[in-house]
């Protein structure tokens, strides 16, 4: 009785995760679209940032807490205010295209398609005994706190298994960090540089 | 049950803001909207916490409220200089 039950409430829980993805996902693709479709640019980027958060939500609901937390921190705080001040070098409102851009659609529209064909070769979603589940994932979560000394299993792949992975990572961030520094700098140089003769012809 | 009806308002509520996201005239419309979206995510983990039966979401939604802040202070700063300095477009 107390399994039936318990089967029960498990199948409804399913039920409800089921509806869940269904509903995010529909909000996730309506905000693409909208993000593609408004013209005032920081408009796309506040759209934009409701993406990130409504994608956060979606990793909850699939379990995987810590994406979400790295997605919500990353696309709806840090990329929002590196968008806003992209946004405040060049102008607010995206020029119309002059030709309607057919092959880009065309190419992407190709591209979903052949990644959802794709999906349909995967197996199930959190089967037991998917590939993923059987190659490493075993041995760090029977070895991995004796190894690492670190509780948390993410971390301790991440940080020492892959540890020369992330490292790599981490420089990659961080070149794209100082471009990015380096280009938002000479930007705003320049704008000075420009305006202080001008004041100083009319004086 | 209580919960699932509680996720069914917050979904309710997050279409309301995204309408206004999508249609808002200004931007101090999408601001609200996007920080409202952030709220709603927030309680939707919590609400999600509690009918799969893990609470422990709770900290995870604490920590999503703290960045929604950061967040929307760093937008709200951003539009106020934009404002004050060369932008006339609203």
């Amino acid at each position: 009785m107390d399994a039936e039950a318990r089967q029960g409430a498990r199948q409804g829980r399913r039920a409800i995760d089921l509806y869940l993805n269904i509903i995010l996902l529909v909000f996730v693709a309506a905000t693409g679209i909208a993000a593609v479709w408004l013209r005032n640019l920081l408009a796309s980027a506040m759209v934009l940032g409701i993406y990130s958060l409504l994608m956060a939500s979606l990793w909850v609901v699939l379990d995987a807490v810590d994406v979400a937390f790295t997605e919500a921190a990353v696309g709806a705080g840090v990329t929002t205010v590196l968008m806003l001040l992209a946004i405040a070098l060049t102008g607010r409102r995206e020029k119309r295209a002059r030709s309607r851009p057919w092959a880009p659609l065309a190419v992407s529209l190709a591209t979903a398609g052949l990644l959802v064909y794709a999906t349909l070769g995967m197996p199930a979603f959190g089967s037991a005994d998917a590939p993923a589940q059987l190659h490493v994932a075993p041995y760090y979560l029977r070895h991995g706190e004796a190894e690492t000394g670190v509780p948390n299993v993410v971390t301790s792949v991440l940080a020492s298994y892959r540890g020369f992975d992330t490292l790599g990572e981490v420089t990659v961030i961080f070149t794209a960090g100082i471009g990015v520094l380096v280009l938002l700098g000479s930007a705003s140089r320049r704008r000075r540089n420009s305006a202080t003769p001008a004041k100083g012809d009319s004086a | 049950m209580m919960f699932l009806a509680a996720a069914g308002a917050l979904i309710a509520a997050m279409v309301l803001a995204l309408a206004r996201a999508f249609a808002g005239p200004t931007v101090y419309d999408r601001i609200l909207a996007v920080n409202h979206i952030g709220t709603q995510t927030v309680l939707l983990i919590a609400v999600m916490g509690f009918i799969t039966g893990r609470p422990d979401f709770l900290d995870i939604s604490l920590l999503y409220a703290l960045i929604n802040f950061v967040a929307t202070i760093a937008v709200l700063r951003y539009v106020k200089r934009g404002r004050s300095t060369a932008d006339k477009e609203s």
